[in-house]
């Protein structure tokens, strides 16, 4: 298997290169994107990435798979290689710290812009605050990110603007809150998303659905978002 | 040496999981200057995988709950050898805590009421083992994990600790009189070396169940804190008590919650029985996850495995429906399909024992100070260190955990070391400042590997120490099979010494954290071999087939495991609860 | 990044409903134009400027070709400013992308006003 990796340590390389790699797969056994990263780093102890839990959860191995973002992890190289080739590059549109390694400090930049918080301006009661089920069920799909920069990184409107458009995973998150019935700052919270960036930069083409690795819609969020901006506006 | 960088503050946690940030949160909101170092993005943490839920007796499903019942379960799980005065501690003050969390913003999952859904899980008995099955355990969804520390990170975000994110802590720093005054920390990003002081260090850096070759922990999980305390000449706790998770997915390690089982889940062997009523006839496949463990181990044994190889047992949920399985246990089937390629709506997923959880740690006092012993023996607290979570042995867990107590444990432990900092701080601590040597001597260790020009390949050394581990002190363990594991890490020790690390860069240098982190793994792994061959008895998770009865006359206390002269002492166990009678030692059956 | 923001809208929510507003406006009129001329030149035989002149004379139809050209110029502007503010940046243009971008919004504001002053004229010169 001939595999194309990304490499740049800024403390050696002049610039970045696509450096080809082999290793050979064993039969029968369809190995994770992960499993063959860390085959290749027993090769090449240089070769950087971020990795931890191995099974989709903590979000930290979000790379760029021949072109298409996901968790290295939950990503079997069948689904991903061509014709037995796979090139891997980091996140697009984020610096790159090392290799496969991108600085993310934009992304959770717009991750705490939208105030990633429960607002509840009552005091609390002695016990929970009650939910019905039904309400409950209103962050089912939202509560799940697992902030792992797939969707931002695959977004022109992110990559053109990372500084003023909060981007998919932020606008979930700013959404998970809005649709909690246990927040009570709903008003401010649309306030500060009605500028022409924050919220209305999205033009709707999906991207982040196509490659969240949870499975998740930004999208419908940010429409949902939208929604009530104009219900408020008007 | 050039001068190093020093930082400063008022409480130093290391490790952003959920008992770091439990922690950070109650020392920023304090108003005291904290800082939180986290090898990784705090929400990358271990807590993360957490599935099933947090035990607690908020009394939701059972309006007749009480925390005594659920302080019953855990003193029988753990064997009797956990500390009474702790988990009374846990088990009373665990309902104001997940109150606390509900309020942050934690999307528990909701009864028709709309209070906190609550499900069975193993080890849980309603009036003291009297009463039938309890479902005590606080879920959102099958993401309890993930839920709680997203939550915590975000009352953070409000909150404001100082995060020091993707930096890595080397080596305690100890003054002359024994105290500890910091950590010298890598910056990640720039391979920068800073000496971060603290008036207060906590340890809350989880667990280091990669030791072992097959295990549900993620990769990170090397046993840091437990490292960094054992070169710095402080004991750990019961140490040899790992426990093995009857349900972690064959071949591939990964974890499927107890929860399933909790849900009406059960296991069989190929022949289709469902055997554990035959090993536990009242609780069957909610019995200890010890017991669990051992009676599928013996199918496997016996012949009865599924597979071709016959080497793993199955766990059905098929009959549950899939209605229910998307709305209780939606990540499991998400991970089933990725995983072990079946659809648990249809198939049942192939399981068997895997490594998941160090019940042993840094011995603490139940607000988190750590702990050493004296020279006649008594019980002595250490300046300046505190530890919390899975690195923590308070202890709370004995010889076995019961599904759900680690959550709460972070969250318990981890606000109280926060609160009993604060008050230290006020107090005042005065302690003197490490001088030079102090820190070369937290230094020495990564001077060594930077230093290296020669030698064996980190990722070698490390599969060979897993397998040793895997070989010699797994669920079932024999004197001949420990003392041949003991000799292989004594051949390690030497060699991880003398091990090579060929990349020298200063970038996001992961081998050189893959190297500091062996160091780490070999501490760990060599006090877990020594602590198990000492304890000569079968007691919760340590089961020895050459001393198969549990021996209370000798061993109804905690090991306490010296690094400086491999010396494995003894500990009372803690048989004074403040508030309730003492739960007497009985013959531990399910 | 661009780094000078110069929306004359004030808020992302008011360009969202103009944006929109005027798309159905401009969809309405381009169905009302496209039916008259199916109507009128039904067997072929091409319509002739009295026909026009009637048609596009009407007070109504005047005020819905004003409507139009205006829905034209603010879906115009809002539109060519977010493409500029996403495409003409530093990373493309260097230094200068703020003055070039400036300046092409200023070249888009003109062409817009001369649009709409032209059909202005236009649609009311018209003899009625």
């Amino acid at each position: 298997m001939q595999v194309s990796v990304y490499r740049y340590d800024p403390d050696v390389d002049e610039a970045p290169e696509m450096r080809d790699m082999s290793l050979e797969l064993p039969e029968g056994k369809d190995l994770m994107v992960l499993d063959l990263l860390e085959r290749l780093k027993e090769q090449d102890p240089s070769l950087s990435y971020r990795r931890s839990c191995r099974e989709g959860v903590c979000g930290s191995d979000g790379i760029n798979m021949n072109g298409l973002n996901g968790l290295a992890c939950i990503t079997p190289v069948s689904q991903v290689a061509k014709r037995g080739k796979l090139a891997l590059r980091p996140l697009p549109g984020l610096p790159v710290v090392r290799d496969l390694v991108v600085d993310m400090s934009q992304f959770f930049d717009q991750f705490e812009k939208v105030r990633p918080y429960l607002i509840n301006d009552q005091p609390p009661p002695a016990q929970e605050r009650l939910q019905s089920p039904e309400e409950r069920a209103e962050l089912d799909g939202l509560y799940e990110c697992i902030l792992c920069g797939c969707c931002s990184t695959a977004c022109p409107s992110f990559w053109w603007n990372p500084d003023k458009f909060v981007g998919p995973a932020g606008l979930l998150q700013a959404y998970r809150f809005l649709a909690d019935s246990r927040d009570t700052a709903g008003a401010e919270r649309l306030r500060d998303l009605e500028d022409p960036f924050s919220v209305f930069r999205c033009r709707g083409i999906m991207n982040c659905v196509n490659v969240c690795p949870k499975g998740l819609n930004p999208t419908q969020a940010i429409g949902k978002i939208r929604g009530l901006l104009v219900r408020q506006g008007t | 040496m050039a001068a190093l960088r020093k930082m400063e503050f008022d409480g130093l946690i290391v490790g952003g999981g959920g008992a770091g940030l439990r922690a950070a949160l109650e020392l920023a909101q304090s108003g005291l200057k904290a800082a939180v170092i986290s090898k990784v993005f705090p929400t990358r943490s271990h807590t993360v995988s957490a599935q099933g839920g947090i035990t607690c007796a908020i009394a939701s499903e059972d309006p007749e709950d009480d925390w005594r019942w659920h302080m019953y379960d855990t003193v029988k799980g753990s064997d009797y050898i956990g500390d009474q005065d702790a988990i009374e501690y846990m088990c009373s003050e665990g309902p104001q805590a997940v109150f606390e969390l509900e309020h942050m913003g934690l999307p528990f999952s909701r009864t028709e009421s709309g209070r906190i859904y609550q499900r069975p899980f193993g080890g849980q008995s309603k009036d003291y083992g009297k009463g039938g099955q309890a479902a005590r355990t606080c879920a959102a969804a099958d993401r309890t994990g993930h839920a709680l520390l997203h939550t915590l990170y975000q009352a953070n975000v409000k909150g404001g600790a100082t995060f020091l994110n993707e930096w890595f802590a080397v080596d305690l720093v100890k003054n002359q009189d024994g105290a500890v005054t910091g950590v010298i920390a890598i910056e990640i990003e720039t391979g920068n070396v800073v000496h971060v002081a603290s008036r207060a260090t906590v340890l809350a850096t989880g667990g280091a169940g990669r030791i072992y070759a097959s295990t549900t922990n993620a990769l990170m999980n090397t046993g840091d804190g437990v490292g960094m305390a054992l070169r710095a000449g402080f004991p750990v706790q019961d140490i040899e008590m790992w426990q093995f998770h009857p349900t972690g997915i064959a071949d591939a390690g990964v974890l499927v919650t107890e929860g399933c089982r909790g849900e009406g889940g059960y296991l069989i062997n190929k022949d289709g029985e469902r055997f554990m009523e035959r090993y536990a006839p009242t609780a069957k496949d909610l019995a200890g996850r010890d017991v669990v463990a051992r009676s599928m181990i013996i199918e496997i044994l016996e012949g009865r495995g599924c597979g071709e190889a016959g080497d793993h047992v199955l766990l059905k949920l098929d009959h549950l429906g899939e209605a229910v399985l998307n709305s209780r246990l939606p990540g499991i089937l998400e991970l089933s399909r990725t995983f072990a390629h079946v659809d648990p709506v249809r198939q049942p997923i192939p399981v068997v024992p895997t490594c998941h959880y160090m019940m042993g740690g840094i011995p603490t006092q139940v607000r988190g100070q750590a702990l050493t012993q004296d020279d006649t023996g008594q019980d002595q607290a250490i300046e300046g260190l505190y530890a919390a979570g899975e690195a923590a042995c308070v202890s709370v867990h004995g010889a076995n955990r019961l599904g759900g107590n680690s959550l709460l444990d972070l969250i318990v432990f981890g606000r109280a070391a926060g609160l009993h900092i604060e008050q230290a701080v006020r107090q005042g601590i005065s302690r003197r400042d490490a001088s030079e040597s102090d820190l070369e001597a937290a230094r020495a260790r990564l001077a060594r590997w930077n230093d290296s020009t020669s030698g064996e390949s980190v990722a070698a050394l490390k599969r060979e120490l897993q397998n040793t581990m895997q070989a010699s002190f797994g669920v079932f363990r024999t004197e001949e099979h420990m003392r041949k594991g003991i000799e292989t890490l004594k051949g390690l020790r030497d060699r991880i010494g003398n091990a090579h690390l060929p990349d020298k860069s200063n970038a996001f240098n992961t081998a050189r954290l893959e190297a500091l982190e062996l160091d780490n793994l070999l501490e760990v792994a060599y006090a877990t071999a020594i602590a198990a061959e000492a304890r000569r008895e079968s007691r919760g998770a340590h089961a020895r087939e050459d001393h198969q009865q549990r021996d209370d006359k000798n061993w109804l206390c905690h090991s306490l495991y010296f690094p400086d002269d491999e010396r494995v002492a003894k500990r009372a166990v803690n048989f004074q609860p403040a508030t309730v009678p003492v739960l007497e030692p009985m013959e531990r059956k399910y | 990044m661009v780094t000078q923001v110069t929306a004359l809208a004030r808020s992302g929510l008011a360009d969202f409903l103009i944006q929109r507003l005027s798309a159905v406006v401009l969809a309405l009129y381009t169905l009302c134009l496209l039916s008259f001329f199916l109507v009128n030149d039904g067997v072929g035989e091409g319509i002739d400027h009295r026909q026009l002149v009637e048609f596009f004379g009407s007070a109504s139809m005047r005020a819905f070709s004003a409507l139009a050209v205006l829905s034209t110029a603010a879906h115009g502007w809002i539109g060519l400013w977010t493409v500029a503010t996403d495409y003409i940046r530093p990373h493309y243009f260097g230094a200068r992308a703020t003055v070039i971008r400036m300046a092409f919004q200023v070249g888009c504001g003109l062409l817009l006003f001369i649009y709409v002053w032209w059909g202005m004229r236009l649609f009311w010169m018209l003899p009625g």
